[in-house]
Parts: C-alpha cells; sequence; structure tokens
C-alpha cells in the first residue's frame, strides 16, 4: 500500500465566466478546460443538449451561436463567455412550442428523441437563413447530425410542414406520410 | 444458475402448474370492430412534446446529491490471463472513493442461462481488447479517469482466436470450458424431411456462398447507468436498458442480494436496436461501486465503449444449396452457416437457431436441412441487433433465389408469388404460420416501382432489385425456462376519470408506451392523452420481459387489452344498474359510457369510475399475456415460433457507377404486412427506420477488425463506422398491408424489425440487375463493386464473394419428421434410404 495520498498531477484551474444561454445570464465557476457541452449540461442542468460522441461525429451536441450551429463538445466553454447561446431549452416560447417542435410531434419525427435536439437547432438555423429551404438543403444542413431511428424522412416531412407554416401558408401533413400509399 | 427460477423453499417457481392459467378468462374482444376511434389513427407519441423540448430524462441526464463518476478500465489485449492487478496507487489518489477488480464481484452472469460466462470485472482471463478488468468511483470522472492509469495490471499473453477457421483449426486456448466443442460454441444440426433425396431430383440445384459482415447499432446514445444504494438497504439503478426484468435478475445473481430488495429503472433508451438488450458490466459495476461507497454512483460509457460493448450483427459465412424444379419451385433447401460470435456467448445460442429458423415462413421449403455453427473469437461479443439472426440467412435465399429465377429465365416475382407460403399453415420445421400478407406486399411494389416495365430493361449502370422477407412478433418462448406471463399490465382507474397503466415494457423510441395508452384508450373510450403510463420500473410495474424480438406490442398490447377489458367488465355492472339499461348495451366511447340504443342516457367515464368505486371499491385491473405453445417439439424447436409473422417485400432502384464501383440507392419500395396498424404513423416510422438501416448495412456498415491476428477494432468510432447521413439516405415509398393476425393485439403485427430484412438481398439484386455482377457479401462497398466489375471485363467470374467455408465435424443430425410426414412434432431415426448427410 502506498502511505501517501496521491496528489492529482494537474488539478483542473477553475475560472469564473458569464454565459448568455437561451437569453438568460448565468454566472459559473467551472474547471478552466470544460467544453460548452459539459458546462451546459454539467454546470447548469440543462440536459437536453444531449451527446453521442464528444469528439465531433454525430451532431447530437449541436447548440446555436449567434444563430448558426456549433458542435458544443467541440467547442471550448471559455471561447463563448458572453456569447449568445440557444439551446433546445430556449426554442419553446413559455408553454408554446416551437413550429418545428410542434411539425416534430405531429409528424413522429423523434423517435427515441435522441439527435432531436440537435437536430431540432440545425432545422432553424436553416430555416431562419432560408425560409424557402428545399428538400435538397435539408439534407444538406443536416448531413452532420446523425439520425439512427428515423431514416430521416420524417424529420424532413417535419421540417417542410413547419417551414411552410412559418411562412404564414396553410400546411396539412401530407396522406401517404402516415398511412402510407 | 439453472433455466428455472427457484423459490426460496426450494420448489421451482412457475414451472409447471398444469394449467392454471391467467387466460382462464376470456379475452376482451373488441365488439366495434373497425371503424375504431383510436386504433390506426397516426397520432402523435404521448411523450413527443417532452423529446421535442430536451425534458426527456436519459439516464446521463440524472444527477443525483453527492453523486460519484465511475469509469472501467479495459483489457488492452485480445486475449490474456490476468497474473496480477494492483489497485493501490489507485485507490491513494486524492478524491478516489472505491477501486473495484474481478475478485469483488466473482459471480458469473450472462443473458441466457445456458452461457453464464461473464464477470462484470473479468478476474482472471480476458477474452477480448476492451473487457473490464477494474472499476473506480471517484468525485468526477476527470479523477476517476486519471485513477485508472495508476492501476497496474499483469498479464500473460495467450493465442488468439481471430476468426471462425481460427476457431476451427485451434481447440485451444479455449475461450470458454462450456463450448460445445474447443472454441466452436455451438453446433447444430437439424433436419425436416428427406433433403438430400430431393436435391438428386431437383431439375436444378443452385449452390452459393456468402458472407454477411458483422455491423453494430451505434444508437445515439451512449450507455449509462446510475446506481444508488438507500439507508433502507434497497439498492436502485437506472439505466438506459431495453431489458430491466433481466438486469433486475443479473444484479440479484452478481449482487448475491434478493431481487425484492433491488430497483431497475429503464430510462427511455436513445436507441437500442438491440444493442442494449444484454445485461452489462457497467451496470453491475455501478451497483457495486454504490455499495461500497454509500454514494450514488454514475457511468456514461465513451463511444469507443459502446463499440466495446457491441453484441451487433455476428459475421456469417453461408453456403446454401436449393433444389428447384423447371418452373422455380423449391423442393428442397440445405443451409450451413458460419458465426463469428466474438468473445461471449450473449443471445448466441438463439442467434446460431435464427440463422436457420426463419428460410421456411416465405416460400414453401418442402424439405430443410439446417446445420449451423458459432465460433468463439478474441473479439468484442456479438448478439442480437435488429432482426437477429435473419438478415444473413435472407440474404442468401433471396439472392440464391434471384439466381434461380435468371438461370430458369423466370421473372423473380413470379416465382416467389407461386410459391407463397400459405396462410394458416404449417411449415417443414413447424412453425404455425397466421396471416399472411406478402402476396400483397409484392403486388404493391411490383406496381409502384414499374417493375414489369423497368427490370432487366434499364440503361447500363441502373438496375432494379426484389427481395422479400418475415420476420416473428415476439419469441414464443422465454429466455429462461417457466410457464410465467411474458407480459403483465396493470392498470388503475382514478375517480377523477383518469387511467394508469403500469407495465414492465421499456420504450427504447419505437413508442411503446403510446401504444399501451393507445389500446386502453380505445378499449376505456377515453383519449390517450388522459392516460398516464409508468413503464420499466421493477418496483412499480408487473414484468415485461422486454424491448427485443418485436415482441412488445403483440404482447404488452394484449396484456393492456385483457386488462382493460377486466375494467370494463367491472364497471359495466354498476352503471348499467344506474343508467337501467341491459350491460351488454353499453358503449365506452369518447369519454362517455352510454347505452348503444339511446346514447343520450350516459355518464362521462370519471362519473362511471365513481360509480364503480363506491359499488365495489377501487377500481383496478391485472392482465398478462403468453404466447400459445408451439408445434414443435424437437431440441432447437424453441427458436423461430412466433404469435406472428410479419411480412415484407422491397425493391431497390441502383444507380452504379462502373469506373468507382460506388452504389446509390435512390430509391426503394417497401410493403409490409402489419396485420393492423395500433398508430399507422409510428409504423411508417418503423418502416422508414428499418429502411435506412438495412441500407446501412447493405452498403457501408462494417464492424472491421486489423493487424493482430484480426482482433483489433479498426474503427471504434462514428466517424469511422461509416452510417448513412442524410446524402446517402433513399427515398422511400411504403406501403402498408392490414391482414389482421388472429394473435395480434386488434390483429396487429411487428413493425420494428422485419422491414429491415429485404433491403440488402433488394440492393444486391439490383446491382446484378444494373451492372452483371453478383456481390455476394454485405456490404456491397465501392471496392468490391468495383474488383467484380473489373474481373467480368477481363473475361473472370462476375462475382465477389466467399470461396468457401471452414470445415466442421457437424454433431449427428436431429431429424423431424414434418407435418406431411404424419409427424409429431419431435425428432425421431431418420427413415431410409439414409440422406449422406455432413
Ligand atoms: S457529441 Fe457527437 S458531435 Fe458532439
Ligand atoms: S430519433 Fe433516435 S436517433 Fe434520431
Amino acid at each position: 500500500m502506498t502511505s501517501e495520498p496521491i496528489q492529482i498531477t494537474k488539478r483542473p484551474r477553475k475560472i469564473r465566466g458569464t454565459f448568455l444561454v437561451n437569453g438568460e445570464e448565468h454566472d459559473v465557476t467551472y474547471p478552466s478546460h470544460k467544453t460548452l457541452l459539459e458546462v451546459l449540461r454539467e454546470e447548469l442542468a440543462l440536459t437536453g443538449t444531449k451527446h453521442g460522441c464528444e469528439l465531433g461525429e454525430c451532431g447530437t451536441c449541436t447548440v446555436l451561436i449567434d444563430g448558426e450551429p456549433i458542435l458544443s463538445c467541440l467547442a471550448l466553454a471559455q471561447a463563448y463567455e458572453n456569447t449568445p447561446i440557444e439551446t433546445v431549452e430556449g426554442m419553446a416560447d413559455g408553454s408554446d412550442l416551437h413550429p418545428l417542435q410542434e411539425a416534430f410531434v405531429e409528424m413522429g419525427a423523434a423517435q427515441c428523441g435522441y439527435c432531436t435536439p440537435g437536430v431540432l437547432l440545425a432545422a432553424k438555423a436553416l430555416l431562419e437563413d432560408r425560409p424557402a429551404a428545399d428538400r435538397q438543403d435539408i439534407k444538406d444542413a443536416l448531413a452532420g447530425n446523425l439520425c439512427r431511428c428515423t431514416g430521416y424522412i420524417k424529420i424532413y416531412e417535419a421540417i417542410e410542414l413547419a417551414a411552410a407554416r412559418m411562412r404564414g401558408e396553410q400546411a396539412e401533413p401530407a396522406r401517404e406520410a402516415f398511412y402510407g400509399r | 444458475m439453472g433455466g428455472r427460477a427457484v423459490g426460496r423453499y426450494g420448489g421451482t417457481v412457475g414451472s409447471e402448474v398444469g394449467e392454471v392459467s391467467t387466460t382462464d378468462i376470456p379475452p376482451y374482444r373488441p365488439t366495434a370492430l373497425p371503424p375504431f376511434s383510436i386504433i390506426g389513427k397516426p397520432l402523435p407519441k404521448i411523450d413527443a412534446a417532452a423529446k421535442c423540448l430536451g425534458r426527456t430524462k436519459f439516464a446521463d441526464d440524472i444527477v443525483l446529491p453527492r453523486m460519484l463518476a465511475a469509469k472501467m478500465l479495459r483489457s488492452p489485449h485480445p486475449h490474456a490471463r490476468i497474473v496480477s492487478i494492483d489497485t493501490s496507487r489507485a485507490q491513494a489518489l486524492e478524491g478516489v472513493k472505491a477501486v473495484i477488480t474481478g475478485s469483488d464481484m466473482p459471480n458469473a452472469f450472462g443473458i441466457l442461462p445456458v452461457s453464464q460466462d461473464e464477470h462484470a470485472l473479468e478476474g482472471d482471463h480476458v477474452r477480448f481488447i476492451g473487457d473490464p478488468v477494474a472499476a473506480v468511483a471517484a468525485i468526477d470522472e476527470d479523477t476517476a479517469t486519471q485513477a485508472l492509469e495508476l492501476i497496474e495490471v499483469s498479464y500473460e499473453l495467450l493465442e488468439v482466436i481471430g476468426s471462425i477457421e481460427d476457431a476451427v483449426a485451434n481447440p485451444e486456448p479455449q475461450l470458454h470450458d462450456y463450448a460445445d466443442d474447443g472454441n466452436l460454441h455451438k453446433l447444430v444440426h437439424l433436419e425436416f424431411g428427406p433433403v438430400d433425396e430431393a436435391l438428386e431430383r431437383a431439375h436444378l440445384v443452385q449452390e452459393d456462398l456468402f458472407f454477411y459482415e458483422g455491423s453494430t447499432h451505434l444508437p445515439m446514445e451512449q450507455h449509462a447507468a446510475v446506481a444508488e444504494y438507500g439507508g433502507n438497504r434497497r439498492l436502485t439503478v437506472w439505466s438506459s436498458t431495453q431489458t430491466p426484468h433481466y438486469v433486475h435478475r443479473a444484479l440479484e445473481k452478481v449482487l448475491e442480494l434478493p431481487r425484492s430488495r433491488i430497483r431497475v429503472v429503464a430510462m427511455p433508451n436513445g436507441g437500442g436496436f438491440g444493442g442494449k438488450s444484454d445485461p452489462f458490466g457497467h451496470e453491475l459495476v455501478v451497483a457495486k461501486l454504490a455499495m461500497l461507497t454509500g454514494r450514488p454512483v454514475k457511468i456514461c460509457l465513451t463511444r469507443e465503449e459502446v463499440f466495446y460493448c457491441h453484441r451487433g450483427r455476428h459475421p456469417v459465412i453461408m453456403k446454401v444449396r436449393t433444389g428447384v424444379t423447371a418452373d422455380g419451385t423449391i423442393t428442397g433447401m440445405d443451409f450451413e452457416s458460419y458465426l463469428d460470435g466474438g468473445a461471449y456467448g450473449s443471445y448466441g445460442v438463439a442467434s446460431v437457431y435464427y440463422t436457420g429458423a426463419l428460410q421456411t415462413v416465405t416460400y414453401q421449403v418442402p424439405t430443410y436441412r439446417f446445420r449451423g455453427v458459432r465460433a468463439f473469437t478474441n473479439k468484442a461479443p456479438c448478439g442480437p441487433k435488429r432482426g437477429h439472426g435473419t438478415p444473413q440467412p435472407r440474404f442468401a435465399v433471396e439472392v440464391t433465389l434471384d439466381k434461380i429465377a435468371e438461370r430458369l429465365d423466370l421473372d423473380p416475382a413470379e416465382l416467389r408469388l407461386k410459391q407463397l407460403q400459405p396462410a394458416d399453415s404449417l411449415t417443414a420445421n413447424w412453425l404455425k404460420i397466421g396471416s399472411m400478407g406478402l402476396r400483397a406486399c409484392i403486388d404493391k411494389v411490383v406496381e409502384g416501382s414499374n417493375w414489369k416495365t423497368c427490370f432487366r430493361n434499364l440503361p447500363y449502370g441502373r438496375g432494379l432489385g426484389l427481395a422479400c422477407s418475415s420476420y416473428i412478433t415476439g419469441a414464443g418462448l422465454p429466455i429462461y425456462w417457466n410457464s410465467m406471463p411474458h407480459s403483465g399490465v396493470q392498470l388503475k382507474c382514478d375517480r377523477g376519470g383518469g387511467v394508469t397503466v403500469f407495465c414492465g415494457s421499456t420504450d427504447i423510441g419505437q413508442g411503446s408506451d403510446s401504444i399501451l395508452a393507445y389500446i386502453v384508450a380505445e378499449v376505456l373510450g377515453v383519449e390517450p392523452m388522459e392516460i398516464a403510463v409508468v413503464t420499466g420500473d421493477t418496483d412499480l410495474t408487473p414484468v415485461d420481459l422486454g424491448s427485443y424480438s418485436s415482441r412488445v406490442t403483440l404482447m404488452t398490447g394484449q396484456a393492456a387489452i385483457q386488462a382493460a377489458g377486466r375494467v370494463r367488465a367491472v364497471m359495466v355492472g354498476p352503471v348499467a344498474g344506474k343508467l337501467e339499461v341491459p350491460a351488454e348495451r353499453l358503449v365506452f366511447a369518447g369519454g362517455v359510457v352510454f347505452d348503444a340504443q339511446d346514447p343520450e342516457r350516459g355518464m362521462s367515464f370519471a362519473e362511471a369510475v365513481a360509480l364503480t368505486e363506491t359499488a365495489t371499491g377501487t377500481v383496478g385491473s391485472v392482465g398478462s399475456y403468453r404466447p400459445p405453445k408451439s408445434p414443435g417439439r424437437y431440441r432447437g424447436a424453441g427458436v423461430g415460433p412466433s404469435p406472428a409473422y410479419s411480412y415484407s417485400a422491397c425493391i431497390a432502384e441502383v444507380e452504379v457507377d462502373p469506373e468507382t464501383g460506388i452504389v446509390q440507392v435512390p430509391r426503394v419500395w417497401i410493403g409490409h404486412d402489419i396485420g393492423r396498424s395500433i398508430n399507422s404513423s409510428l409504423v411508417m416510422g418503423q418502416v422508414e427506420g428499418g429502411v435506412y438501416m438495412g441500407l446501412g448495412e447493405a452498403l457501408m456498415e462494417e464492424m472491421a477488425y486489423r493487424t493482430n491476428r484480426n482482433v483489433t477494432h479498426k474503427w471504434p468510432s462514428m466517424l469511422e463506422y461509416k452510417s448513412p447521413t442524410t446524402h446517402e439516405m433513399c427515398d422511400v415509398t411504403t406501403y402498408l398491408i392490414e391482414d389482421p393476425d388472429a394473435n395480434g393485439p386488434f390483429g396487429a403485427k411487428e413493425a420494428g424489425q422485419g422491414p429491415l430484412l429485404p433491403v440488402m438481398p433488394a440492393v444486391a439484386n439490383a446491382i446484378y440487375d444494373a451492372v452483371g455482377v453478383r456481390i455476394d457479401e454485405v456490404p456491397m462497398s465501392p471496392p468490391k463493386v468495383h474488383r467484380a466489375i473489373k474481373d467480368k471485363a477481363r473475361g473472370k467470374e462476375p462475382r465477389f464473394g466467399p470461396s468457401g467455408t471452414p470445415t466442421v465435424r457437424w454433431p449427428e443430425v436431429t431429424y423431424v419428421p414434418r407435418p406431411v410426414d404424419g409427424g409429431d412434432g419431435k425428432a425421431h431415426p431418420r427413415p431410409e434410404p439414409a440422406g449422406t448427410g455432413g
């Protein structure tokens, strides 16, 4: 038995910073090496942001910085202090779901729901940029978000439905999407 | 541990107790056949909003006060003896609360009673790179990770078994001493009717060799588990598991703590696909660490560790010889499969049998022989992945039929249509078929794809291919031998009109929680959103065996129908009395209980509950389900029987670039016989998701190994393990065929696994139509296609695929006379003249 306690070789330095998440300010004391994903989930208890790899490979941890999607697992938290961050928890307006969330519920676009927060945010960024996005635009925008359940099809259909509604059109799901041909 | 649950007083629990069965009470039969008020409707899932809001709590989202973080040390060697482990330096690290090794948890466990071959931490023998050997609980993950580096393990390396061929050639060193023969875990030899005679008399015997590479589930959620050992000496484990009941049993066995003091809560799974169906070392480890430290402990595996947990698709070499008449009618089939099982048993015994079980349920196969072997190798253990053991043989059968159609100049669709296995029949291997909607599935995809015009007529580089399949809707037998129900449901009706459904099932994204709500809502005539669903919690819910083998909708559905029917039966008395109408005229619909002949005469469901509570006391009920007995009685007959079989037909369109061998699949047409949709939108989602996963296996997914005798995982990352993104996924045209099955709830059959099965062979057959080469191997990746195209241009055999099978000494045949022979479902000596056997 070793008698002396072994000291942690490099005790992580804690730093203080302010994060602007979903329009709210949070002062956080956190280890300086933490990723934005870790600060959101572990320091702020915003567990809506998911992780599937923590290596930048799956898109599950997508959040929006100034409206642009980034992979929070690859983002050093320090670099995003005092920057507007949006997570899935910020999408709804009070108890009213965002039109994208509404359409995902309606179309069954969330099966296990694990990729869903990242996909929703990537879609939100797309539609803000291109309200008339077509199927190819959607595929391009989501090419970095893996979904293992849906085959992406209900996701496309939900985004198209939400986009039409956000443009003010009276859109309803296609019958084949629910019943097949 | 044997197959039976041993009771406290030595008797076996739930073993044969005659026919005392809960099914004595006749099941509720819906009086109103379609139209239904809820069944079939594309309603949102009851948990959809929570998932879209980011509020659904998955296992890694759990945070408890004073919670510690756990990490596991894993073997860097594929095969070794552990000489010694020194954890003292790790123990001494500041912030470390406990360090454990194999000697702390010596009891073996495993999903099947016949293969109890795993340890939470291996104590003396590691069998693959990634096998866990020690675990640490510390104040945070960083400290735990650092502690792992301070654990010193000394290994003595053993000879590595890297492949099936290796396992055949090297019975030593043995991975497990319980194997059937050396490193051959399980050997099977079954014959139904005189196969050799049938093949001798056949007009044509098509012989083919195939290889189906292993692949993994790749659920988006990494496995995670949290454990807490309370002051009341009860243990709670929250886990991303598909099978809380089996985790419960494994915890009892390994921790030597009675199950009555253990609570397992299955958290919503962020995808499972079979990858979270085994009890895992990490679930046992956090439990042990929580007991040792008196603090909650959490572990979340890294993605690399998820690759090591694996339990995915077995790599399988297959040989199939099929005898047909001049018009393509099958007269006999001789099928061999060789499975690379990896390092542990897992579900492997069932997997071997599944590679031979369902060949007979799509087309009539009058005589059939199956020989199968599963080898132990020093790789991550294989197990059940979506389609469990059936995609590989299905690939072989459907491609071989395509070749037969080509040789006999027949249309592959016609070839299949004329020999479909009839509804309500017995197969040669004694499987009982109920409803069978494959004809309609084939007709739909043939019409939708314009098959008659396009097949064999598209320009070079473009092609169409057809394949069909079938899958079980739940297994007929439980994993451990017992006669108890496979699924239980409990209902509680509140005097405010709310209904709570309790069931041990686990929602892995397929929507099983919602299915319970829809079914109970349909029977009781209330809205699904008025139903609270409590699932997957061994303290609160009656046992359901788990989310595997496509069993949940059928089995929990039947249990829910029975429970709701019983509540209804209790309520009709008081309500009929109060309304002064005959009980049989009461209708439960739209939140009201009323007289069918005078709808004005009625009361709200809440009033009806209050009235019943006044009359008879608290309103609640239970329901349960046990599958019908299967007619097969031979050894091995336990795998294959199911209450109902789903059917699918698929046509894939491909574009092959002959310069690069790149195959693109722009579109797939798929018809699926679902029996009846409980929720058509969820069925569509399962079909599309199944096509997606099949496409990934067809084109790119590979659990590949490299160097060091082929046992180091090549790509334990999501970047390198290729899976389809939005850019590779095809368009899907789906046709839902409803051919209700008498055993299904409202006639429903499965959708979660079946639609994956025909995709890979449809793509292979389409590649042949496009460029005239046979890719007898999955995945059909560009180098293989390119090579075959080049070979064809050079006048060589236009094919890529295996060239032989390992040489295995097969055991004595189990010969089973067929139903047409007047058999009794049991094995008997083979009648003269004997075939040549193996
Ligand atoms: S967690 Fe996978 S990309 Fe960030
Ligand atoms: S819904 Fe499960 S991963 Fe996308």
